[in-house]
């Protein structure tokens, strides 16, 4: 079956290179649920992330806050190796993805999924258990109760039997909730989980992301509204290509870094990079 | 023995059996094709195949199906990357990627089989419409020799190619059966639960394309390219989760390969006709047929039921409208209304209108005239009801000028019963976060 050695092995030479440039660097935290160390991605020759340095607190709720095109979905990606870095190491708590991942939710964006496939929601709980379950294994007894269990907690059990093209918009997002918290993660990366959300959902999601952490789990959640980031998250990451700012809500989300964040010279830079992408070539 | 069963077996049993498992393998994976809005993938791969067996066919010299296994499987895996490059850097839609590679490979293909024809037997017209009528098998005259090593030594290769096929890929959905769901449902998260999506969708693609090829030359590729689109198009309308999607597009899969067998090769002699049709082609016909049939009377998704739910409706709002109509007259005085005078106020239905409301007992005749009952009056009322919270939300919360407002809250007030409405009281305003 799966063999790991740490993939020490098959590192190339650009890792090499981020290597070198990381020993310059002050060492990062192995309690870190995730770190990220020189991350660079490109899609088509044009930078989305440039040089990406950050470290997650463990046991908070960090939000990851920025404009449009900041590259703030890119990064969780390609965190998870669904997109691929230029350059650059991800780890979580020291160790790389291939051997974290079973400890790893992930809730990708609504829309990125066909809502008319034929699954009930429970189908879709159940797919978080997949990876527990194991290959070729149908799906027992025991893990329809966890995730008919993960149902209630979002509130969604009376619904486990519906198509998902039946649920709303809000109650197809508990729904993708349910299945990460089925997941049994310790760490949850989040796109978007609050983007189109009815305002029951929205509360739903919030107490779902307070007793994750009440449990001693990590949440990274990339998020488009300033107004809540203070109440619903402990630190926060500002990112436009480049990190802006990151640590505690309190100190980062200040007057200065938004402005940097949205409305500096960062912005004009990637829309006119952006620009020239549409233009040309 | 019975000479006419005899007969049967003999011509009419194998290209029978070869249909139905093309059919039901074909018909089995087309589901993933479809859900993965594909559908056109199995078009591609099963002309792209072409040039792949004719390639396979120069390189080795042979005809050996294992041969031309291997060079369908390379062509149809090739065809796969060649769509996913041209998606990916010449940025146009799945559809027209697909479109472009197939018709460029199939046309190679025909060039390349005209070439290689001259030396040898590949006949392009077999493989487009496939010959099952020729799948004859030479059977002694005593039954319990019919299963017997040289009789079954007797049975064509392409049975038993198409066998191994059917085994294959029911050995492959049912293993994989939640990889397969959760690669199609949702790639990302296949791939993060390390399922790899990728891996999946090739080996989903290598499949369709072995199956392509050991259905060609029993069957033809315009079946192949009907059994993998229509049986999964039905089911999809006829169901809501992917085991019994699955389930019912191999029954529609054997009813179209067995029906479809029957109509071509047995159905005009038994109507005393001595012409025979192509039984690939009457396959292939009846499941769109039975696509159609579908299509006409799937209880959710189905036109009838779509004009049936359209009718109700606009009876609802006739009658509805016949109501607020007295109501209004009613508080101005008039507790009966002429019929006469309804007719244009209800666009020449106010016959029919007061008939449907007089059988809902929401009306009392008087003559000539109409009044409301005690339940009409309720239902009025409501109505009014729904009605001014509609105009009130319109005009505060979502900005129309009032004039405006009312015809909106006209339209609105009937499809807005307590079940399906809130918005004007319930949640006005987006959710506050202060």
């Amino acid at each position: 079956m799966r063999v790991d050695s740490g993939g020490q092995a098959n590192r190339t030479k650009a890792q090499d290179r981020a290597r070198s440039v990381l020993d310059a660097r002050p060492e990062h935290s192995a309690d870190s649920p995730v770190s990220i160390h020189a991350m660079t991605v490109a899609y088509r020759r044009r930078p989305v992330l440039w040089d990406i340095d950050f470290d997650a607190p463990a046991r908070s709720l960090v939000a990851i806050v920025g404009p449009n095109g900041a590259g703030k979905s890119t990064l969780i990606k390609a965190c998870l190796g669904l997109v691929p870095m230029a350059s650059g190491r991800v780890e979580f708590w020291g160790q790389p993805l291939r051997q974290a991942r079973g400890r790893i939710g992930y809730v990708p964006q609504r829309e990125s999924v066909d809502w008319e496939f034929p699954v009930s929601a429970l189908d879709v709980v159940c797919m978080g258990r997949y990876r527990k379950i194991g290959w070729f294994r149908p799906v027992s007894r025991s893990h329809k109760e966890v995730a008919r269990a993960c149902l209630d907690r979002v509130g969604m059990g009376d619904y486990a039997d519906r198509q998902i093209s039946q649920l709303s918009g809000g109650q197809q997002q508990r729904v993708f909730l349910a299945r990460a918290l089925a997941q049994e993660a310790d760490l949850y990366i989040m796109d978007e989980p609050f983007a189109g959300v009815d305002a029951a959902t929205e509360r739903a999601i919030v107490v779902v992301l307070r007793e994750l952490q009440s449990q001693g789990k990590s949440v990274i959640c990339v998020h488009h509204d300033l107004a809540t980031v203070g109440e619903y998250f402990d630190s926060a990451l500002l990112l436009n290509m480049r990190v802006v700012a990151a640590g505690a809500v309190g100190e980062v989300m200040t007057q200065q870094n938004l402005h940097k964040t949205y409305g500096g010279r960062l912005t004009l830079l990637s829309e006119a990079s952006e620009a020239v992408a549409r233009s040309g070539v | 023995m019975n000479a006419a069963l005899h007969r049967f077996i003999e011509l009419d049993l194998l290209p029978m059996l070869a249909g139905a498992m093309a059919a039901l393998t074909c018909g089995l994976l087309g589901n993933y094709l479809v859900l993965r809005r594909l559908s056109l993938m199995g078009d591609a791969i099963s002309h792209s195949v072409l040039p792949g067996l004719v390639i396979a066919f120069i390189v080795t010299g042979t005809r050996d199906p294992v041969v031309m296994l291997v060079g369908a499987g390379l062509s149809g895996v090739a065809t796969v990357v060649i769509v996913e490059l041209i998606r990916r850097f010449g940025r146009v839609d799945p559809g027209a990627a697909m479109g472009v590679t197939f018709s460029v490979l199939f046309a190679l293909g025909v060039f390349l089989i005209e070439q290689a024809a001259r030396q040898v037997d590949l006949d392009a017209d077999c493989v487009l419409h496939g010959q099952p009528e020729l799948l004859g098998w030479t059977v002694p005259a005593d039954f319990g020799e019919l299963l017997s090593p040289v009789t079954l030594g007797a049975v064509p290769r392409q049975i038993w190619i198409l066998f191994a096929m059917l085994l294959i890929t029911l050995a492959f959905i049912t293993a994989l059966f939640k990889e397969l769901r959760i690669a199609s449902f949702d790639p990302q998260l296949a791939t993060t639960q390390g399922v790899h999506a990728g891996l999946m969708h090739y080996l989903l693609m290598v499949l369709v394309a072995a199956a392509t090829v050991a259905s060609f030359e029993a069957v033809g590729s315009i079946l192949v390219i009907a059994m993998i689109i229509c049986p999964a198009v039905t089911a999809r309308l006829l169901t809501d989760r992917l085991g019994s999607q699955l389930l019912v597009s191999a029954i529609a899969a054997l009813i179209a390969a067995l029906g479809g067998y029957w109509l071509g090769a047995l159905g005009p002699s038994l109507v005393g006709s001595e012409i025979s049709l192509s039984a690939a082609g009457t396959m292939a016909v009846l499941a769109g047929v039975l696509f159609g049939v579908a299509l006409l009377a799937s209880p959710r998704h189905g036109v009838i039921t779509q004009i049936r739910r359209q009718k109700h409706l606009a009876s609802r709002v006739l009658v509805e409208d016949l109501l607020v109509t007295l109501r209004r007259a009613e508080r101005s005085g008039e507790s009966s209304v002429s019929v006469g005078r309804l007719r244009p106020i209800l666009r020449g239905e106010a016959t029919r209108a007061v008939e449907l409301g007089e059988r809902e007992r929401l009306i009392r005749r008087r003559g000539d005239s109409v009044e409301l009952s005690e339940d009409g009056r309720a239902r009025a009322d409501a109505v009014l009801h729904v009605h001014r919270q509609w105009q009130s939300y319109l005009i505060e919360e979502a900005g129309y000028l009032p004039d405006h407002a009312h015809e909106a809250a006209e339209r609105l007030e009937h499809v807005a019963d307590a079940s399906a409405m809130n918005p004007p009281e319930a949640s006005g305003s987006a959710p506050d976060r202060s």
